[in-house]
Order: structure tokens, then sequence, then C-alpha cells
């Protein structure tokens, strides 16, 4: 049996050689990802990468701290926008623009905050949702941020690093998201992530040991906002282009999907869930190129779903997934995978 | 000027007078108990105290500081801490770390220090060291090594009540609030628990201040006691007075 000999050992992140070797061995896999796949896989890793930002960021919020945001598409398109208008504007450095905008973000996040004092679960839900709705209509309305046409992502340079391909951005993203994962558990891990599963576990016991209720609560948004804006303002380098239009509530409700299937409060669950969701999100509109499923799967979604003739049954086959996820075990991901480790542990009992 | 005093203290919900015109004051290593029937106000009370609800007239003084006006949390740094009758813990983290929030008065890192604990010469890496040192002082002190990495959601009642009096210890108070510290507890934890509290005003200085409706427990450790009932005081005074008075007596078993 392993025994722990001193403290640190409850906040280390490598607790044995074997955990190193893991983190070392997915370090190397992912340099080597684009080397040996095609070009359009390192588009999709582009994308479950920034929605892994995004659901790090939220799994704070929901997970950690027990409040709920239905408006992080507000804080994404925050993000977008301010890291090109920053660039094209006031000619700033990418990387000067990226972080400076998603301060901007947290300090949004910090606003929205304030009303979250007063608010719980759903009435929290529909505030925050009214947040991410306004945002897209501002902005929509605004000419400087290109009301309705929209904006174009200048030319990406870092230094005299210039980002032209997908694979080159990939390396950028990997870096950024790592950094931002590693950053979210040390959080959790020391005294402000305490705070935090203190005021969600039992906020009046919280408050009589001397946390700032008020303080910690505004935080977790500011936090959560910050991680949504980084996203963001990477999001627009992979569409080149963006518009108001693309940051709907469905893009919100997305983010909590992913936060909720992979397992609420867990780290791996956030990963995991926002890979899995934006995985099937992209493949799952290839279904009915399949062999013979897709065609039946087709005619179904002809006879019996879609008025229009337009086939939908990639969105039913999704719903089916998330719900039989969630039935089999609440706790997502991470609740299958705590399952399939003790199963292996007490194994042949 | 008095340690702990509360002047005619007044809340009432709606038209429930929750209490009226409460008075009472408590010296430095005292234990003094308050006791009640059932919806006496008695945490109604401890709630004025730290600062979870604002009472409608009245002052609440502590170390020559006026607090009734101040925030929880303000209160928890003043020096008054406290435990609560339907247990209150953190009921996803373990015993160790549930004790080591209550030392998060004491610790400086924020965020970004956190953020960058890398290795145990951090500054957030050695804070978390010291704080486990002092928290595991508390755990031998309440004798709750053997559960010390469980979460504390799976502990048995007894055991979840000493964990939260380790909490509540672990931010230090110069007053600590008991409220019903040993409700639901088996005969042997309550000789435990009589014990600590001993200690704890023995060993540590700490005042306190608890409600309880164990009466031998409550004649034999506290120095002084109040009495409440329908929100008003019937008595205050030492055990052998209080439990003599007709009026504490009618509370209890009823009018003849």
């Amino acid at each position: 049996m392993k025994m722990k000999r001193n403290y640190y050992e409850d906040v280390q992140m490598f607790t044995s050689g074997v955990v190193l070797f893991w983190f070392l061995t997915l370090l190397t896999g992912l340099f080597l990802l684009p080397l040996v796949v095609k070009n359009y896989y390192v588009y999709v890793a582009n994308y479950m990468a920034i929605n892994v930002i995004v659901v790090l960021g939220l799994n704070l919020l929901v997970g950690y701290t027990g409040q709920i945001s239905l408006g992080h598409a507000g804080f994404f398109a925050i993000g977008a926008y301010g890291t090109l208008m920053l660039m094209v504007k006031l000619h700033l450095p990418f990387i000067v623009a990226l972080p400076l905008a998603a301060l901007i973000t947290a300090g949004f996040g910090f606003l929205l905050g304030l009303p979250a004092l007063r608010l719980e679960g759903p009435y929290l839900a529909i505030a925050t949702l009214g947040f991410g709705l306004t945002i897209t209509q501002v902005i929509g309305r605004l000419e400087i941020f290109g009301g309705r046409e929209g904006l174009h992502a200048p030319d990406l340079t870092i230094g005299s690093w210039r980002l032209d391909t997908d694979i080159e951005f990939y390396y950028l993203l990997m870096v950024i998201t790592i950094s931002l994962a590693l950053a979210a558990r040390n959080i959790v891990k020391t005294r402000v992530g305490r705070a935090f599963i203190a005021i969600r576990d039992a906020d009046i016991a919280a408050q009589t040991i001397g946390v700032n209720v008020v303080l910690y609560k505004t935080l977790a948004f500011a936090v959560s906002a910050f991680y949504a804006g980084i996203a963001g303002g990477l999001y627009a380098f992979v569409l080149r282009f963006i518009e108001p239009e693309i940051f709907t509530l469905m893009m919100s409700i997305m983010f909590l999907a992913m936060c909720v299937v992979g397992g609420v409060g867990s780290m791996m669950g956030a990963i995991t869930g926002a890979c899995l969701l934006s995985w099937m999100d992209l493949q799952l509109r290839n279904i009915l190129n399949l062999p013979y499923i897709g065609a039946w799967l087709e005619s179904i979604s002809k006879t019996y779903f879609s008025i229009t003739g337009v086939s939908n049954i990639q969105f039913i086959v999704f719903g089916l997934i998330m719900i039989l996820i969630m039935t089999l075990e609440p706790l997502g991901l991470f609740g299958l995978w705590i399952r399939v480790k003790k199963y292996w542990k007490t194994w042949p009992f | 000027m008095t340690f702990f005093q509360v002047q005619n203290l007044s809340l009432s919900f709606g038209g429930l007078a929750a209490l009226s015109d409460v008075s009472f004051e408590v010296d430095k290593g005292e234990i003094y108990a308050v006791i009640g029937p059932n919806g006496a106000g008695k945490t109604t009370l401890f709630n004025c105290i730290s600062g979870l609800y604002r009472p409608d007239q009245g002052r609440i003084h502590f170390n020559d500081r006026r607090i009734d006006s101040e925030k929880p949390d303000r209160i928890a740094r003043l020096g008054i801490g406290r435990t609560f009758q339907n247990i209150e813990l953190f009921v996803h983290l373990n015993t160790m770390e549930n004790i080591l929030l209550g030392r998060h008065l004491f610790m400086r890192t924020g965020l970004f220090r956190g953020i960058f604990m890398w290795g145990r010469r951090s500054f957030a890496g050695k804070e978390e060291i010291t704080h486990r040192r002092k928290v595991e002082e508390i755990i031998d002190f309440l004798n709750l090594q053997a559960v010390r990495d469980k979460p504390v959601g799976m502990l048995p009642y007894g055991t979840r009540k000493l964990v939260e009096l380790g909490r509540s210890l672990a931010v230090e108070p110069d007053l600590l609030l008991l409220d019903e510290p040993c409700a639901g507890m088996t005969a042997d934890e309550k000789q435990d628990l009589y014990f600590h509290i001993h200690d704890i005003r023995d060993i540590l200085g700490t005042t306190i201040v608890l409600i309880e409706h164990d009466m031998n427990m409550v004649m034999d450790i506290s120095n002084r006691i109040l009495a409440v009932n329908f929100g008003k005081t019937i008595t205050e005074g030492v055990p052998e007075m209080v439990q003599r008075h007709p009026d504490v007596l009618k509370a209890y078993l009823g009018e003849d």
C-alpha cells in the first residue's frame, strides 16, 4: 500500500512515477498528433481544445462554486470580439490583445457575479441566460463591432512567427490549453478553490469561518469568464471570421452540457466531456455517410421526424447519447471512470 | 469593559417575536450555557451573534467593539467561532480539508500564488504544508486521526459533530458558540465531548457559550446559565439557582 510521507503529497500534481509517466506520454502524443493525422483532424483537435478551455472555466463556476451559467456564449463573444477589436483598432499584437480581452471578459464576469449574489438555481440560470442573449444583441447593433456583417480576423503573428496553418495554431492552442488546465487544477487545490467548494457545499458555514462569500462568488464568475474570454479570442482565429449569430443560446447550453456530461466538479470530467461532445458535434454531421446505418437513419428521419425533408437525425442521435450517459451515471464520464476503476481494483469480487 | 455583552437584543420575524429584550454578559474563560424549550429563540440568538441575522434592536459588544452590524466573515475574523445544530460541513471534502478550511483566515495564498504552486518550496506549497501541520494538532486534540482522509459525508453523526468542532477551533476563536454540541451523540461520545469542552477552555483558553438540552451535562459543565422561553429571559445565574427557579421548571415540565 502507498503511504503518505508528508503533507505536500496532498496537493502534489504527480503523486507517483506512474502519473508522471502517463502525463509525459500524453504530452508526447499531443505533440506528435499533427504529424500523423490528416489536417481535418488537427482542426477537430483545435475545436476540442477551445471547448476544453471554456468548460474548464465553466466547471470552476458550476462544479466547484455551485453557481450556474447559461450565458457563457456571451463571455465567449466578448473574448472573441475583444481580441479582434484590440488587434484591428488599437493595433496591439495578438499576444497582448488575447489576455487583455480575457481580462475585459473577466470584468464582465465580475459584473454578472454581482446579481448572482442574490440569485440561486433556476433564477440564476435565467439571469445569466439574459446576459448571454443581451451581449449578442448589443454587439449585433453596434457598427463599431461590424454589426451584422461581422469581423474578419487579421493575420496571426507572435513576434516573427506567422501562424498560417491549422498545425501551427494547434501547437499554440495546446500550450495555452495545458497551462490553463494546470492552473485550474492548482486553483482548486489551494485556498481560493477550497473557498469555492466551501460556498458550494455550505455557504453559511463558509461565512462563519471567515470566507467572504461576496468576494469569492464574484471571483468565481470572473475567473470563469476569463477562461471563456481566452477561448473566444482563440476561436476567432479558428473561424477567421466572426458574427453575432455564432454566439447563440445553443452554444451556452452546449458548454453546460459538456460540463455536466463530463461530470461536474472534476477536472478530468470537464476535459473529457468537452472533447466527447465537440467530437460528436462535428462527427455526427457525417453520420448519414456511414455505410448501411446512414441510409437507414436517413429514411427514418425523412419518414418520422423532418417535415421539410431535411434530415436532422444527427441531433436526435446526439440527444440520445447524452440521455444515455446521464441515465447510466449522473456523475457523467467521470463517474463512469470511477466505477470502472473500482471494478478493476476489487476484481474478481 | 466586559469580554462579551449582549444588551436588550430583540428580533422578530413578521409578527413573531423570536427574541425580545435579551441581555447577558459572558466573562473571559467562562463556560456559559443557554437553555430553553424548542423554539425558545436560542439558535436565533446565536445567529444574531455570528452575524447571520441582524437584530431589530439592541447591541452586541465583543472585546470593546460593537459587532451587531458586522458581516459573518468579519465576525469570524474578530474571533467568534461557531458550530451548527444541524451539522454544516463541506460534505465532499475530507476531514483534513474541512478543518483546513478553518485556516482560511490565516492563509495568504490568493489566485495567482495558488496557480503558481509549483513544488513544495513555492509560497502556496509551503503554506499548504504549514497549515496542514496546524490542522494535525487539532486532529490529535480531538482524536480524529482515523478519519483524516475520509470524506465527511460518510462519517457517523457523532464524528461529524467533532469534525465541525475541529473546524471551528481551526479559526482560533476567543469566543466559541456551540449549538447543541452533543445532540444525537451516544453516552460515550458525550463523555468524550465533556472532556473536550473542558480542554478547549483550559488549554486553548477559549470562552465557550453553548446551547444544550442535556440537563445533566449543562448543570455539570457550565459556570452560569441563561434560561429563555418565547424569546424572553426567564432567569440567569449559577446552575444551582437556575435549576430550582420555578419558571424554569414550569417551562420544562409544564404547569401543575
